[in-house]
């Protein structure tokens, strides 16, 4: 039962870590602000969901577990409000997205 | 062994969203660069507590993400202010 | 009054958890403090811009957050996917503006913080009853478009 929880934190804790690196090179690799937000947004949720997660499989049912459930539900409520003040604030200042097609955004 | 594993992919991660930090042409791809920077040293410290089997680091996680949300707020106010957003970089 | 039922029941609650202190009275006693601090805070801001609760959408959350869930992670992988393979899955950023039917803010909040929280999609501007969009592919869009989203918030918040 020990290593199968053992098992299931490794396998949880390298998804979170690969998804965190993939939105690291997104981060690079998208052409302007409005797309990079998207790769910023996979660390934030399902990386750190993994993360979390795997380590609440460690602590077990203890108070340990309930904050890193408090960190998760924090960083779940606070990442979508953060990145909406993001991209509507450069909205508001006329940073341009580049779209695929040319059509008209507003 | 795992958490030591991670707690260096973590530390990847933050050094990519730091150089997009130093890139970045825009002040809002620094901002979000520090906004994932901060998320993720949530995620370090929560996992550095594990690694050193002091549970008590999880405190000092739940605060700083906190902070961090707080302080990306507060810098975007002060942006919103700026013209067009830029900074005299 | 449902504000003041809700937070005297969560904050104290949300203390004890955190603190893991149950037992020692001068501590409980700073607690209690820090719990009437925060709900006079809430009340001042309640004042400014009432909400409207809804009994029955405690109820009716868990299973929006369990489906939410699923779809944070589907939205993870098509992003992941555009990360590493760009050739076979290129971006195609779109934006625009899409029909919302919620009535109150509340519900409105929700809706928006739903299509940010998944990666691919991020509400930029709510108005009154359309909420501009930015999604990372036209399919994303798409999924966003067929209203199948709208429409559990607008049953989370309860029809009226």
């Amino acid at each position: 039962m020990a290593l199968l929880l053992d098992l299931l934190t490794t396998l949880l804790l390298a998804a979170g870590v690969f998804l965190g690196i993939s939105g690291g090179v997104g981060v690079h690799r998208f052409p302007d602000f409005y797309s990079r937000v998207h790769a910023a947004g996979v660390t934030d949720t399902l990386s750190a969901g993994c993360i979390l997660l795997g380590l609440m499989l460690q602590a077990g049912l203890t108070l340990i577990s309930m904050k890193l459930l408090f960190i998760l539900l924090f960083l779940w409520y606070t990442s979508p409000v953060a990145s909406h003040a993001l991209t509507r604030a450069a909205e508001h200042s006329g940073l341009k997205p580049v779209l695929s097609e040319p059509r008209d955004a507003s | 062994m795992i958490f030591a594993a991670a707690a260096l992919g973590i530390l990847v991660v933050m050094g990519l969203a730091l150089a997009r930090a130093f890139l970045g042409p825009s002040v809002y791809d620094r901002i979000l660069a520090v906004n994932m920077f901060g998320t993720k040293t949530v995620l370090l410290i929560a996992v550095y507590g594990f690694l050193t089997e002091r549970p008590d680091f999880l405190d000092i996680a739940i605060t700083y993400a906190l902070i961090n949300f707080i302080g990306i707020i507060a810098v975007l106010k002060f942006v919103e202010r700026l013209d067009n957003g830029t900074l005299p970089d | 009054m449902a504000y003041l039922i809700l937070s005297s029941l969560t904050l104290p609650a949300f203390w004890l958890l955190l603190s893991g202190f149950w037992d020692h009275g001068l501590l409980l006693a700073f607690g209690a403090l820090s719990v009437v601090i925060a709900a006079g805070f809430g009340l001042r801001m309640e004042r400014l811009e009432p909400t409207c609760y809804r009994p029955a959408m405690l109820l009716r959350i868990p299973a929006y957050w369990v489906w939410l869930t699923g779809e944070i992670v589907k939205a993870n992988i098509d992003v992941v996917k555009r990360i590493w393979w760009p050739q076979e899955h290129p971006i195609s950023p779109t934006m625009q503006r899409l029909h919302c039917t919620q009535q109150t803010l509340l519900g409105k909040t929700i809706y928006a913080n739903s299509i940010t929280l998944t990666p691919g999609t991020v509400a930029i501007e709510v108005s009154d009853n359309e909420i501009l969009v930015h999604a990372l592919s036209g399919a994303a869009l798409q999924d966003l478009a067929t209203g199948d989203m709208d429409r559990r918030v607008t049953r989370l918040e309860g029809a009226r």
